[in-house]
C-alpha cells in the first residue's frame, strides 16, 4: 500500500516529514535485543537519574524480581522478569529453567495513537521521529492513557500531567544517545537509526535461529503492523503476551474515519428523528 | 468466533491503560451533553413550531447541561487551570479536539439563547444562537462516542459501529424526557414521541452491539458495568412504556421522564465501567488479537 | 556474575557473542545462570567434590595437558616417605594434633627439602578466644612461595614413582567419581559429564578455559582449598599463564583487590610482605632472611622491605638503624577481625574505627559483631549514612530484645560523614591486579571527606600535638614522612603525591619504573614494590584511558597492572619449554632467538633475557636461581604446585569437607569438617550440630547467602537510595515450591529463619529457581538468602549475618557464610524478649551446647 501524506495507518517511511519538518536528520530508535538482557535494570536507574523521575513504589510484588511492575508516569524503563520451567525429558528429572528478562519502553510508534488523540497538541513527533510530551501545554485530560495500545503513557499522581519516556530528546539534541542504551551493560539496548537497526535485528534473528533458538522472533519491527512500526521494536524470546505485549497493537486512528462517518449518521439520524417528532397535527 | 478458553499473559496484569478520567465527572458529562444537545435541536423546533413552554424548558436544559457538562469536564482534567489548551489546536484526529471546538461554541450559544430565553433580552441575537446551538446539538450527542471509541480500550473500540447510535438514541430519550418532566402535557407530545423513539432505539441498538461484540462485550453483561446496563435498560424500557401509557397523565409523565433520564445516565455510567473492566482484565486485549494472528497465519 | 557483577559481565556476553560456551555452577539459578549455556545446580560447600570429580575425570581418563603437566607444575615432584593422605587416614593428612587442631606440616615436604619457615608458632591467646584453637602457625599469608623450599625437590618426570605427585593426587580423588558427586553435590552423572566433556575439549594446545568464581568459593571454612582445587584442575589443563585460561576471582568490593596490595589486612605490609612478629625477627636481617626463600623473586625481599621503610621513615630510616625496622608494629597473636570481635567482648579493644565497614549488619553473626561494638570506650564510624554501627546503640535488635539498654552502653560513638568516590580522586584495583584512577567530579558536601583527608589531618593533629615529647615511643609517628602537598579548601591531600610514593623514586628523586630498580641500600624508596612502575615516567599510569580500539587486543594502555604492567601474570607458559608457543592460536608470550628476547603484546613475566635453555647454577640466588623453562617464577621451584608441600594449614591437597554445618554427613570421609579450621566459643556464637548428630534434625535446611544486582552489600550505600530501594523493596528469601509445601510458606507471605544464633524474618518468594536436591538418598532443601538488609534506611528488613556464625578458613580468617544450615517456618518472628525465647527453645531441642560444633577431628 503506498503511503500517502498523512496516512492515519500503514508503512510511512519518514515520519519526520509527514509531519511536517523540512530537513529532519535520520529517524532513530531503540532495538532491544532481549536474548542479551542480564535483568540488571541499569537502564530503569538511568533513565530515573537522568530524566529526574520519581520512585514510584517501595512493595515487594512477588512477580519474580520485577518490582517496578510496568510502564507507566513514573516508569519509563521497565524491566520484566518471566521465569519457565519446561516440562521434564524424563519424569523424576527437573526440567529446564527459562527465565526471561527484558527492558519495555515507548515504543515511539510511526502511527502514535497518543499523538493522533491529544487534544492540546501537546505530544508532538520530534524532528528525530520520537513522540514527545511537552510538559508544559499538557492539561491533563488523560485520554491519550487508554489510546495507547500497549498501555505505556499515564498520568502522574499529585501532577496531573502525563509522562513517558522521551527517548531522551534532551540528549539526542547533543548528539547523545539515551542513558538507558549509554548504560546498558551487554548492548541489550541498542540506539540508532532506525533502518540500521532493522538491519542488525534481522542478522541476529538469523544467528539465534541457527543456533537452535527457534522461539526467537522480533517485535514491533514490521512497517506493515497496525502501528506502522514502531521506533523502539524488540527481539523477543516467547510470544509478546507473555511479556505483556499485545500480540497485535492497531493504532486505534486506523478507524477513526470510519467511526467519523457513522457519528455524523447518527447525528443526522438524531436531527431527523427530532424533526420527525414534531410534524404532524397538534398536540 | 468462540474465542480460546486460554490465553497467556504477564502476571494477570493488564496490557493497555485503562481510562484515568474519573468517575462520575466523564459518565455525567456525556449523559449531559448528550441531553444538551438534543434539547438545543428540541428548543428550536418548539419555538418554530410555537411550543414556548417546551422551549423555555428545553433552552434551560440545553444550557444547563451544558454548564454541568463544562464543570465536569474542566475539573476532570489533571491540570485544570490549563482548560484553555483544549482550543490550540484543531485536530481531526482527536474526538477530544474535535469534542472542544463543539463544546465550547455550543456552550456559549446555549447559554446566550436560554439568557435571551429567560429574561426577554436580545431576543432576535437570542435566537440566532439558539439555532446555532441547535446545529450543533446532534454533534454534541454522538462525538462522544467517536471519544470513547477512539482507543485501545477493546469494550469501546470495538463497540465503535453502534455506539453512536446508542449515544445517539439515549440522548434523544434524554432530551425528550425533559419535555415528559418538565412540560405541560399539550405542548409535550413532540418530546414524548422522541423520547420513546430514543428509548426503544437505544434497546435495540445495544442488543445489537453486545450480540456483535461476543466475548468482548461481556464486560457490558457481567461484573459492575453489567449491573449498570442492567438497570439502564430496565429504566429504559420502563420509560419507554411509562412514555406510551402516560399521554393523559402530567404526573405519570414525569414518571416516566425520570425514569428515562435516569436509565439514559446509567446508560453512560454502565458502558465507562465496562471499558474499564476490558482494559483491566488482559484477556480483553490479548484473546482477539492472538485469535486474529492465528487466522491470517 | 551477573548479579553481582553485571558490568564486568558484558565481556562474558562478548565472549559468548564469539562462540563461548558458559557454564553456570551455583546453589541457586540466577541472572547468570538464565543467559548460561549451562546450568549446574549444586550443593552449598560441595565445590571441592565437584571440582575433584572434574580431577579425577581429567587424571582417569588422562585428558591432562601432559607436556604442560611435567613440564611447568611439580607433578613429578617426589614426596617424603612418612606423608600419608586423607585416604590413609580418613580425611586427616599426617601431622594432626587434635590437642591444638593444627598440622605440623612437616611430613608434607618434599623428599629432601626443608621449608624455609615452617614454625608452630604456640604464642597464647587470652580471655574469651583462649579456649578457641586460633593460633598463628606457618605464614600463609603471602602470594606465590609462601615459606619458600630452601631446595629443589627431587623429579621423576615420567610421573610413575608411587610417591610422586602426579600418583598421589591420582590416588587422593580416585574416590571423587561421578557417582560420588551426585551423593555429595546432587549433580547428576550427565550434567557431570556435559561438564567434563566441555572443559577437557576445550583444553590444550589450541584452546583455554577460564573459571570465574567469587565469594561462593572463598567465604567456606574450606575456602582457600577451594581455590587449590580450581588451581590443581587448571594447572593440569594447562590453562594457567595462558590466554583466555586462568582462574578469576571477583571480588566483593571495588578496590578489595587494592585493599590487600596495600594492605588493611592485620597480617600484611603493603606488597604481601608479611607484617613482623613480636616475639621473633627481631631484627631485619633474620626478618628478611627466616621470609626469603633463596629462589624466586621473594629472595628479593630484602629490597622491597628496606624501599618500604624509607617511604615511611625517610630520611631518618638509615642502614645503622635497619632502617627503622623497630618503628614497625608487631603482631602479638592473631589480630584478625573476628579475633578482634572476641578481644572486644573480652574489654580488651579500646578503640575502634570503621571506615566504610558495617559490622553490625553487615559481618557474620551480627549479634557478636554488635556485642563487641557496645564493649569499647570509643568507636569512630565514617560513613556516607548513619549506618547500624553507628546506631546499634539506641535501636539495636538487642534495644528491642531488652539484652541492651542505650544507658548501658559504654561506648563512645562518634560518626564523620564520609565522600564517595565521585567526590575525591583515588585508584580502584580490580580483581586482574589492574588500577584504573578515578577522578572526583563534584565537591564533597558540607563536612563530607574523603579517608585520605581524615587519616591525613588526624595523623598531622597527632604529630602536632607530640611534637615536643622526648618519649622514645613517639618516634615512629614523629619520624614519618607526613608531607604530601594539600589543596583546595578542605587541605585535600594530594591523591597523586600519595600514589607516586607507592610508586617509589630513586636516588635522584625520580619515579621508579620497575621493582627491579629497588635497591637494599637505602637507595630507593617505595610504598609497595607489586605497584612500583605505576607512576613510570612521571605519568600517572592508572589514569590512561587509550581506548581498546586504538591499540593491541591486551590494551596495557588502559590503566595498570600490578606487577610492571603486565597483563597475565607466569605468561612464561603460553610457551613450551623451548619458547615457542604452545600453538598459533594461543601464541601470547614466546621466545625471539634474533632479539634474544622474550616478546609479544604484553610484558613477559620472566626476565626478558633469560634464554629457555637456561639452567641456573647450585649456589644461584632469587630469580637467577629460576631456570629458563620455569614459568611459575615467584615460586621457589619454578613450578605450579598441585600439591602444596609448605604453607596453608589445613592440606596440601584439597579434601571435600562439609561445612560448619550441614544436614549431610561427610560421604566421602569420617571426618566431617575441616579438622584445621577456627571456631569460636562463645554463647553468642553457638553452632548448630551437624549431619548425624542429634539435634541436627532441628535445624535441617540447608541456607546460603548472596547478593542481589539491586543492592550493595549489607545495604548502606543502596537502601537509602529511592532509585535502588524500589527495585527490590524488602527483604526476601527464595525457597522451592517443594519447600514451601513442606513448610507451609506462601508466596509473599512471612517467614521466620532460626539458628542457633538468632531468629530473623523476611518475606518468601517462593520460585521453581530454586531446587531440592537428591542425593544419597534423600532430599536436601536450600534456602537463598540475600543479605543486602538491615533495621536503618528506606528499605528495611532483618540481616541475614543474625544467622550467620562465626566460623573460618585457618590460613586467611575468612568467615563460612555460604553454606550452613537452619530452620525455617511460615510467619512473623516474634520480638522482643520472646525472639530470645525463640531461638533457645531451638537450642534446648537440639541440644545445642558450647562444645557442639568445635570438634577438629571427628569419629562417628
Amino acid at each position: 500500500m503506498t503511503p500517502s501524506r498523512n496516512a492515519l495507518s500503514g508503512p510511512l517511511h519518514d515520519v519526520a516529514t509527514d509531519a511536517g519538518y523540512a530537513a529532519p536528520p535520520e529517524r532513530v530508535g531503540f532495538f532491544t535485543d532481549t536474548s542479551v538482557c542480564i535483568g540488571c535494570k541499569a537502564c530503569e536507574v538511568a533513565c530515573k537519574e537522568w530524566n529526574l523521575v520519581p520512585e514510584d513504589g517501595l512493595q515487594l510484588t512477588g512477580m519474580s524480581y520485577d518490582n517496578s511492575v510496568a510502564l507507566g508516569a513514573d516508569t519509563w524503563r521497565h524491566v520484566a522478569f518471566i521465569e519457565q520451567t519446561a516440562p521434564p525429558a524424563v519424569p523424576e528429572a527437573d526440567g529446564d529453567i527459562r527465565w526471561l528478562m527484558s527492558s519495555d519502553v515507548c515504543k515511539h510508534c510511526t502511527h502514535a495513537a497518543c499523538l493522533d488523540v491529544c487534544p492540546t497538541g501537546s505530544l508532538i513527533r520530534t524532528e528525530f521521529g520520537t513522540v514527545v510530551v511537552q510538559e508544559d501545554i499538557c492539561n491533563g485530560c488523560g485520554y491519550c492513557v487508554p489510546a495507547c495500545p500497549y498501555g505505556v503513557i499515564d498520568q502522574r499522581p499529585g501532577d496531573g500531567r502525563v509522562f513517558k519516556c522521551t527517548l531522551c530528546y534532551d540528549r539526542l539534541v547533543d548528539g547523545m544517545e539515551p542513558a538507558c542504551a549509554k548504560a546498558c551493560p551487554t548492548e541489550s539496548i541498542q540506539f540508532g537509526p532506525l533502518d540500521e537497526l532493522r538491519e542488525r535485528a534481522a542478522e541476529r534473528v538469523q544467528t539465534l535461529h541457527d543456533a537452535g533458538v527457534a522461539q526467537a522472533r522480533l517485535y514491533g519491527h514490521d512497517p506493515d503492523d497496525g502501528v506502522g512500526g514502531d521506533g523502539a521494536f524488540f527481539l523477543l524470546l516467547d510470544e509478546p503476551e507473555v511479556y505483556g505485549l499485545p500480540p497485535d497493537p492497531v493504532v486505534t486512528t486506523r478507524d477513526l474515519p470510519d467511526m467519523w462517518r457513522r457519528a455524523a449518521t447518527a447525528a443526522f439520524a438524531l436531527a431527523v428523528g427530532a424533526t420527525v417528532s414534531f410534524l404532524g397535527r397538534r398536540p | 468466533m468462540v474465542p480460546e478458553a486460554e490465553f497467556r499473559s504477564y502476571y494477570g496484569r493488564p496490557v493497555i491503560k485503562g481510562p484515568v478520567w474519573k468517575t462520575p465527572d466523564v459518565p455525567v458529562y456525556l449523559f449531559a451533553g448528550g441531553l444538551a444537545g438534543t434539547s438545543a435541536v428540541i428548543a428550536e423546533l418548539a419555538a418554530w413550531t410555537r411550543r414556548p413552554a417546551l422551549e423555555r424548558a428545553s433552552r434551560v436544559a440545553a444550557a444547563g447541561g451544558a454548564l454541568i457538562g463544562v464543570t465536569a469536564l474542566v475539573h476532570d482534567l489533571g491540570r485544570p487551570e490549563r482548560f484553555l489548551n483544549m482550543l490550540r489546536v484543531f485536530k481531526l484526529t482527536s474526538p477530544l479536539s474535535v469534542g472542544s471546538w463543539i463544546l465550547a461554541p455550543f456552550s456559549g450559544l446555549a447559554a446566550a439563547a436560554a439568557l435571551s430565553a429567560l429574561t426577554g433580552t436580545l431576543p432576535r441575537l437570542g435566537r440566532a444562537a439558539g439555532v446555532g446551538a441547535a446545529a450543533l446539538g446532534p454533534a454534541m450527542a454522538t462525538y462522544t462516542a467517536v471519544l470513547f471509541a477512539d482507543t485501545a480500550v477493546p469494550a469501546w473500540h470495538e463497540a465503535y459501529p453502534e455506539l453512536p447510535y446508542v449515544f445517539a438514541a439515549s440522548a434523544a430519550a434524554a432530551g425528550g424526557a425533559v419535555g415528559l418532566v418538565a412540560v405541560p402535557l399539550d405542548e409535550s407530545a413532540p418530546a414524548r414521541r422522541l423520547a420513546v423513539a430514543g428509548g426503544a432505539t437505544e434497546l435495540v441498538v445495544e442488543r445489537v452491539m453486545e450480540g456483535r461484540l461476543g466475548f468482548v462485550g461481556e464486560p457490558y453483561r457481567e461484573g459492575r458495568g453489567g449491573r449498570l446496563l442492567k438497570a439502564a435498560r430496565l429504566l429504559t424500557a420502563a420509560g419507554t412504556l411509562g412514555g406510551l401509557v402516560t399521554r393523559r397523565s402530567r404526573v405519570g409523565s414525569a414518571a416516566a421522564g425520570v425514569a428515562l433520564l435516569a436509565g439514559s445516565l446509567l446508560t453512560r455510567f454502565g458502558v465507562f465501567e465496562a471499558g474499564r473492566a476490558s482494559a483491566r482484565d488482559p484477556k480483553y486485549t490479548v484473546v482477539p488479537q492472538r485469535a486474529r494472528l492465528t487466522e491470517s497465519a | 556474575m551477573a548479579e553481582a557483577h553485571p558490568v564486568g559481565f558484558q565481556w562474558v556476553m562478548e565472549a559468548k557473542r564469539r562462540g563461548a560456551t558458559v557454564i553456570h555452577v551455583d546453589p541457586r539459578f540466577t541472572r547468570t545462570s538464565a543467559l548460561a549455556d549451562q546450568y549446574v545446580p549444586i550443593r552449598a560447600g560441595t565445590d571441592i567434590a565437584f571440582l575433584g570429580g572434574l580431577i579425577n575425570y581429567v587424571l582417569e581418563n588422562e585428558k591432562d595437558f601432559r607436556e604442560y603437566v611435567v613440564a611447568y607444575t611439580n607433578a613429578p615432584a617426589i614426596l617424603r616417605e612418612d606423608f600419608e593422605d586423607t585416604e590413609d587416614l580418613d580425611g586427616l593428612f599426617s601431622g594432626f594434633d587434635p590437642q591444638h587442631n593444627t598440622y605440623d606440616t612437616s611430613t608434607w615436604q618434599y623428599a629432601g627439602a626443608e621449608a624455609a619457615s615452617d614454625r608452630r608458632d604456640t604464642e597464647s591467646d587470652t580471655g574469651a578466644a583462649a579456649e578457641n584453637k586460633n593460633k598463628e602457625s606457618g605464614r600463609g599469608d603471602r602470594m606465590g612461595a609462601a615459606g619458600a623450599v630452601s631446595a629443589r625437590p627431587e623429579l621423576d618426570e615420567t610421573l610413575q614413582h608411587p610417591r610422586c605427585v602426579y600418583q598421589v593426587l591420582k590416588r587422593h580423588f580416585s574416590r571423587y567419581t561421578p557417582e560420588l558427586v551426585q551423593r555429595v553435590c546432587g549433580i547428576t552423572p550427565e550434567q557431570f559429564r556435559i561438564v567434563a566433556e566441555a572443559i577437557t575439549r576445550n583444553s590444550g594446545r589450541e584452546r583455554t578455559t577460564a573459571f570465574v568464581y567469587s565469594v561462593g568459593w572463598t567465604h567456606h571454612t574450606v575456602g582457600v582449598q577451594y581455590i587449590r582445587t580450581a588451581a590443581i584442575l587448571q594447572a593440569l589443563l594447562g590453562n594457567i599463564g595462558r590466554p583466555g585460561g586462568g582462574i578469576l576471582a571477583l571480588r566483593g568490593h571495588a578496590s578489595i583487590q587494592g585493599s590487600t596490595d596495600i594492605p588493611t589486612l592485620f597480617n600484611l605490609l603493603p606488597g604481601y610482605i608479611p607484617m613482623p612478629h613480636a616475639h621473633a625477627e627481631q631484627t631485619l636481617d633474620s626478618f628478611v632472611g627466616s621470609d626469603a626463600g633463596t629462589t624466586g623473586y621473594w629472595g628479593n625481599m630484602r629490597s622491597y622491605v628496606v624501599s618500604l621503610l624509607k617511604a615511611w621513615w625517610g630520611d631518618a630510616a638509615t642502614a645503622d638503624n635497619d632502617f627503622c625496622f623497630d618503628y614497625l608494629p608487631r603482631l602479638t597473636g592473631n589480630h584478625a577481625t573476628y579475633q578482634t570481635v572476641m578481644d572486644q567482648i573480652d574489654g580488651k579493644v579500646l578503640g575502634y574505627f570503621l571506615p566504610g565497614e558495617n559490622p553490625a549488619v553487615g559481618t557474620a553473626n551480627a549479634r557478636l559483631q554488635r556485642a563487641g561494638l557496645a564493649n569499647l570506650e570509643w568507636l569512630v564510624v565514617r560513613d556516607l549514612s548513619l549506618i547500624e554501627s553507628a546506631t546499634f546503640w539506641k535501636d539495636g535488635p538487642e534495644v528491642e530484645t531488652g539484652e541492651m539498654r542505650p544507658t548501658d552502653i559504654g561506648t563512645e560513638v562518634f560518626f564523620l560523614p564520609a565522600a564517595a568516590h565521585t567526590e575525591k580522586d583515588g585508584t580502584f584495583t580490580n580483581t586482574q591486579r589492574l588500577l584504573q584512577w578515578h577522578h572526583k567530579a563534584v565537591e564533597p558536601i558540607g563536612d563530607c571527606r574523603s579517608d585520605l583527608w581524615f587519616y591525613f589531618h588526624l595523623g598531622r593533629i597527632i604529630r602536632d600535638r607530640l611534637a615536643d615529647s622526648t618519649d622514645e615511643r613517639d618516634r615512629p609517628l614523629l619520624d614519618l614522612t607526613w608531607d604530601y602537598p594539600t589543596e583546595g579548601a578542605y587541605d585535600e591531600p594530594s591523591t597523586e603525591a600519595v600514589l607516586r610514593e607507592i610508586n617509589g623514586w630513586g636516588p635522584d628523586g625520580r619515579a621508579l619504573s620497575s621493582f627491579t630498580e629497588l635497591a637494599a641500600d637505602g637507595s630507593t624508596r617505595c610504598g609497595c614494590w607489586i605497584y612500583c612502575g605505576c607512576y613510570a615516567d612521571e605519568v600517572n599510569q592508572p589514569a590512561r584511558r587509550k581506548p581498546g580500539s586504538e591499540q593491541s587486543w591486551v590494551a596495557p594502555e588502559w590503566g595498570w597492572a600490578w606487577p610492571a604492567n603486565r597483563r597475565i601474570l607466569y605468561n612464561r607458559a603460553s610457551a613450551d619449554p623451548t619458547g615457542r608457543p604452545w600453538s598459533e592460536r594461543k601464541a601470547y608470550v614466546h621466545w625471539d632467538e634474533d632479539s634474544g628476547r622474550w616478546t609479544g603484546p604484553d610484558v613477559p613475566d620472566f626476565e626478558p633475557n633469560k634464554r629457555p635453555d637456561y639452567a641456573p647454577p647450585d649456589d644461584a640466588r632469587a630469580e637467577h636461581a629460576i631456570g629458563g623453562a620455569e614459568p611459575f617464577i615467584m615460586q621457589s621451584d619454578g613450578r605450579a604446585w598441585l600439591y602444596v608441600p609448605t604453607g596453608l594449614r589445613d592440606g596440601p591437597l584439597p579434601a571435600h569437607y562439609e561445612p560448619q554445618e550441614s544436614p549431610v554427613a561427610n560421604p566421602l570421609y569420617t571426618q566431617q569438617q575441616n579438622p584445621a579450621r577456627e571456631t569460636y566459643v562463645h554463647p553468642l556464637n553457638r553452632y548448630n550440630p551437624s549431619a548425624a548428630q542429634q539435634g541436627s534434625q532441628v535445624y535441617p535446611y540447608v541456607f546460603t547467602t548472596y547478593r542481589l544486582t539491586e543492592h550493595h552489600t549489607a545495604g548502606g550505600m543502596s537502601r537509602g537510595l529511592p532509585y535502588l530501594a524500589e527495585l527490590q523493596p524488602e527483604f526476601f528469601v527464595e525457597v522451592s515450591p517443594q519447600l514451601a509445601a513442606e513448610r507451609e510458606l506462601e508466596h509473599l507471605g512471612w517467614a521466620t529463619l532460626v539458628t542457633a544464633r538468632s531468629a530473623i524474618e523476611a518475606r518468601v518468594l517462593v520460585t521453581e529457581r530454586m531446587r531440592p536436591l537428591r542425593l544419597d538418598g534423600r532430599i536436601v532443601h536450600q534456602i537463598g538468602i540475600p543479605w543486602h538488609w538491615g533495621p536503618n534506611g528506606l528499605s528495611t528488613g532483618d540481616a541475614a549475618n543474625e544467622l550467620v556464625s562465626a566460623a573460618l578458613d585457618p590460613n586467611v580468617h575468612i568467615m563460612e557464610t555460604k553454606a550452613a544450615t537452619c530452620d525455617i517456618r511460615p510467619g512473623r518472628r516474634p520480638r522482643g524478649p520472646a525472639l530470645l525465647e525463640l531461638v533457645e527453645d531451638y537450642r534446648r531441642r537440639a541440644g545445642v551446647s558450647e562444645r557442639t560444633g568445635t570438634e577438629g577431628a571427628t569419629t562417628r
